[in-house]
């Protein structure tokens, strides 16, 4: 029964080990978790290690190894939830479900824990409930959803209401305005031809959306010129970076534009075949999104022959993340769509000549392919009339925590922060977090800074925060969010952002002293200089930034002496105590203090 | 074949391509990352993860050095003319010394009780990089020991997650016998048998993979004193001439 369960699954994903994470989501929804015989079939019928899928399981934090509840609820921990009352939601959660966060209960009914940013900042507390994202959560909609579990209902089966999210687009501008039609973008293409096409690019100024800024012009025209039996077209999906969420929003409701710039990109690379890769915490927009696919396929904006042209043969295949921010990296993206753990690759080489199993592969953000479509259609000009420089057009950006209109806003590059934080409603503003906890923290004398490559680059995350909020809080949460999200594979950030974030503790916790903050930003130096990856390369940018912009928060938490060490006595006897099964007086320290 | 041609290509081998090593011009052929092109020149650059055998993994950061200002994995960068490097200078050499130290309370590393003493790469890179203590609050991992192998003993507290293992089952010994699982600080050598342990696994006590470890992680069980303390590799030698007379060979 069981083994023949694992056959159909592993047919129907055409026993295609690059599909091993769709594969092994697909059983852990029939079976709960993927249990060690599961894994076994798996790697017999993949034709794979056993340890490869094991290891997949254990990287991915929405793999189990182990049962889960039937119900599984996982709260994002994110900095902007934690402001619109995170803990309030665990603890009622927690209380009327009498579970312990991070455990299952012993019916086996329901499990709750916690996970990083679900892309709901502008409207938290957010839960993925089995996967679906629950937002807006309050001691209502907690009721509700805790009435549904006790119930059993499935959550198919939920009221829309309690499964409903919002766009909250609050600002429209060369992207938001108009969608484009379907196919226009592909007919200007072909009217104007391959060459024309990517003048006209170029002429737009388009930059990548994901943050680095590479010319995508320039990307696509060295993938094209690489010589190849296949090329690929990459959507980067995933994204992670806490405090995003325009890529939601544009696949919500601008897919069909978003899959027009894959399809242009394909045929400007000469590719055939594109994914999308989804970060699991957007699985809710799945199922819309392959019918939008199904829907192109059935008007010839993809499939054979596109728009009745021979050879223009282009498709597109939606593949899930599992809940790893490492995979926003490029190239960890590429080896998590070819079914492996998501470690960033050594580069050189660089996707465009050695990108999907080895092949030159174009990856670019959802934004930028909505961007390139829609330029195509209107004209460079309509792009870069606004904008600076070195830095045309406009930018989304996911605006979210201390302000009246959270949502997506689309500004001009060279913005200022100040301009924005006017239109968004925010006041007693202490500082923004530009670009998520890897871009940079911008006080509130520095508000007339700019968005924009040469000023501010982001990728769309813009976080406010008042002068209520504690700044020694936020770097906290940022610090355990990297050390959560390290992939591991070299030292600097495996071991460094995992002492960062001790070190940062013991400082809030009171234990700390000059030696430890100096301590910090040594580490912090070391971790960013030395690490692999953009991950590691940033992941100490919020505690430098936080030590220089706000020194007196730690002053405040040091102790007087040079040196405190990280460990308290009395809890540390602790263990000794269980062993002996001692609880009296003479097991305590405090009798030798006095 | 034209005469001309000829010549070219020989214009093409004379012109010797050269990078700056520490203010040493030091030859490279197209192809040779950083540290091949210094081993060639008898310079040593620390490393743990890098042996000459396997693909470079670039994942220990032992072999940093500065490129023209920017830390790179000297294991993994291409040499490319025009390229200057600071390799032993103090800055470098203290960034090298905080790496080995986080590996260090990564783990539980008791070198007196330690079997691979004097034969341990990471205990002779943190003498040659004269690391005297460990520096960061050790993290003490409670992590599995496996001994269920006849002939191999495999001691997960001392895996610095080098891959060399992982590299030599695949690539040389074509097993696939391990795998680092898991993520972040919670990493884990994983090996790949129906029980998760090595005894029903294929590995081999003559496998390359058995003996690749530069660490105590992997040891073949009953051979752990046939060469006394004091007399073992590092006991003689430091890592950097060891090394170096490899490469001479």
């Amino acid at each position: 029964m069981m083994e023949t369960k694992i056959s159909t699954i592993i047919d129907e994903h055409a026993a295609d080990p690059t599909r091993l994470i769709d594969i092994l989501q697909a059983l852990q929804n029939h079976f709960g978790f993927l249990s060690t015989q599961t894994v076994e079939q798996t790697a017999r019928l993949l034709n794979i290690p056993r340890s490869q899928i094991h290891s997949v399981i254990e990287f991915y934090s929405f793999l189990h190894s182990e049962p889960v509840g039937t119900y599984r609820i996982l709260l994002s921990d994110c900095i902007i939830d934690t402001l619109h009352g995170f803990q309030t939601v665990m603890d009622a959660f927690c209380q009327k479900l009498d579970i312990q966060p991070g455990t299952i209960r012993s019916d086996g009914k329901v499990s709750i824990a916690t996970t990083s940013c679900t892309g709901f900042c502008d409207q938290g507390p957010a839960a993925l409930i089995n996967g679906i994202a629950v937002v807006a959560l309050d001691l209502d909609r907690v009721e509700r959803v805790v009435n549904l579990i006790e119930q059993g209902e499935p959550i198919s089966e939920w009221p829309a209401d309690l499964l409903h999210s919002e766009d909250n687009i609050q600002q429209r501008g060369f992207l938001l305005q108009q969608g484009i039609e379907a196919g226009s973008a592909i007919k200007a293409l072909l009217d104007r031809g391959i060459e024309n096409t990517l003048i006209g690019l170029e002429q737009s100024g388009l930059r990548g959306c994901g943050g680095a800024g590479f010319p995508t012009v320039n990307k696509w025209r060295f993938c094209r010129q690489v010589e190849a039996d296949a090329h690929y077209v990459v959507c980067n999906a995933d994204e992670g970076e806490p405090g995003t969420f325009k890529d939601r929003v544009l696949l919500n409701n601008y897919a069909d534009q978003v899959i027009e710039g894959m399809t242009l990109c394909a045929r400007l690379i000469g590719a055939s075949q594109g994914f999308i890769y989804l970060r699991g915490e957007y699985l809710f927009l799945r199922q819309k999104l392959q019918q939008i696919i199904d829907q192109r396929r059935q008007n010839n904006w993809l499939g054979q022959a596109i728009a009745g042209v021979e050879g223009f043969d282009f498709d597109i295949e939606i593949r899930m993340g599992a809940g790893a921010y490492i995979c926003g990296e490029e190239s960890a993206l590429l080896e998590s769509l070819e079914g492996k753990r998501g470690v960033p690759r050594i580069r050189p080489p660089f996707p465009v000549t050695h990108g999907y199993l080895d092949k030159p592969t174009v990856i670019n953000n959802v934004e930028t392919f909505a961007a390139a479509a829609k330029i195509t259609v209107a004209g460079a000009q309509s792009y870069n009339q606004v904008g600076t420089e070195d830095s045309p057009g406009s930018r989304l950006l996911s605006i979210s925590g201390d302000c009246a209109r959270p949502g997506i806003y689309e500004y001009p590059f060279g913005t200022t922060i100040e301009k924005i934080l006017i239109d968004c409603g925010a006041s007693h503003t202490r500082c923004v977090q530009v670009g998520g906890p890897s871009g940079t923290l911008v006080t509130n004398t520095d508000f007339q800074r700019q968005i924009s490559f040469e000023d501010l680059p982001t990728g769309g995350s813009f976080m406010i925060f008042n002068d209520s909020r504690d700044p020694l809080a936020i770097a906290t949460n940022f610090a355990h969010f990297f050390a959560h999200e390290s992939c591991g594979f070299c030292t600097p950030c495996r071991v460094g952002t995992t002492l960062v974030k001790n070190t940062l503790d013991k400082v809030v916790n009171g234990l700390g002293s000059e030696n430890d903050l100096a301590e910090l930003k040594k580490l912090s130096h070391l971790v960013k200089a030395y690490s692999h990856c953009g991950l590691g390369q940033t992941a100490t940018n919020p505690v430098m930034d936080s030590l220089t912009h706000f020194p007196e928060y730690y002053q405040a938490k040091v102790k007087d002496q040079a040196f405190t060490p990280a460990i308290d006595l009395e809890q540390a006897l602790q263990q000794a105590r269980t062993l002996t099964g001692r609880a009296d007086a003479d097991a305590h320290l405090e009798q030798f203090n006095e | 074949m034209p005469i001309w041609s000829n010549l070219t290509n020989e214009n093409a081998v004379m012109k010797t391509l050269s990078i700056v090593i520490d203010g040493q011009q030091v030859p490279f052929k197209q192809g040779q990352t950083i540290i091949e092109a210094a081993s060639a020149a008898g310079i040593y650059i620390p490393h743990l993860c890098y042996q000459p055998e396997f693909t470079p993994h670039g994942s220990c950061k032992v072999c940093a050095v500065k490129v023209n200002g920017r830390a790179c994995s000297a294991c993994t960068t291409p040499a490319s003319e025009g390229q200057v490097v600071d390799n032993n200078s103090d800055e470098i050499n203290a960034s090298r010394r905080s790496i080995t130290q986080m590996l260090f309370v990564e783990g539980n590393h008791l070198c007196p009780s330690c079997e691979k003493s004097g034969d341990c790469e990471l205990q002779a890179l943190a003498y040659h990089l004269k690391m005297f203590d460990a520096h960061f609050p050790h993290l003490f991992p409670q992590r599995e020991i496996d001994a269920s192998h006849p002939d191999i003993m495999l001691d997960r507290d001392r895996c610095i997650f080098c891959e060399l293992c992982v590299r030599a089952s695949r690539d040389v010994d074509q097993k696939n016998v391990f795998a680092i699982s898991g993520r972040g600080i919670g990493s884990e050598l994983i090996v790949n048998s129906p029980s998760g342990t090595l005894h029903d696994s294929d590995l081999d006590v003559n496998d390359k993979a058995a003996h690749v470890c530069p660490v105590g992680a992997i040891l073949i069980k009953r051979k752990a004193f046939d060469v006394p303390i004091g007399e073992r590799t590092y006991d003689k030698k430091s890592i950097d001439g060891t090394v170096l007379n490899k490469v001479e060979k």
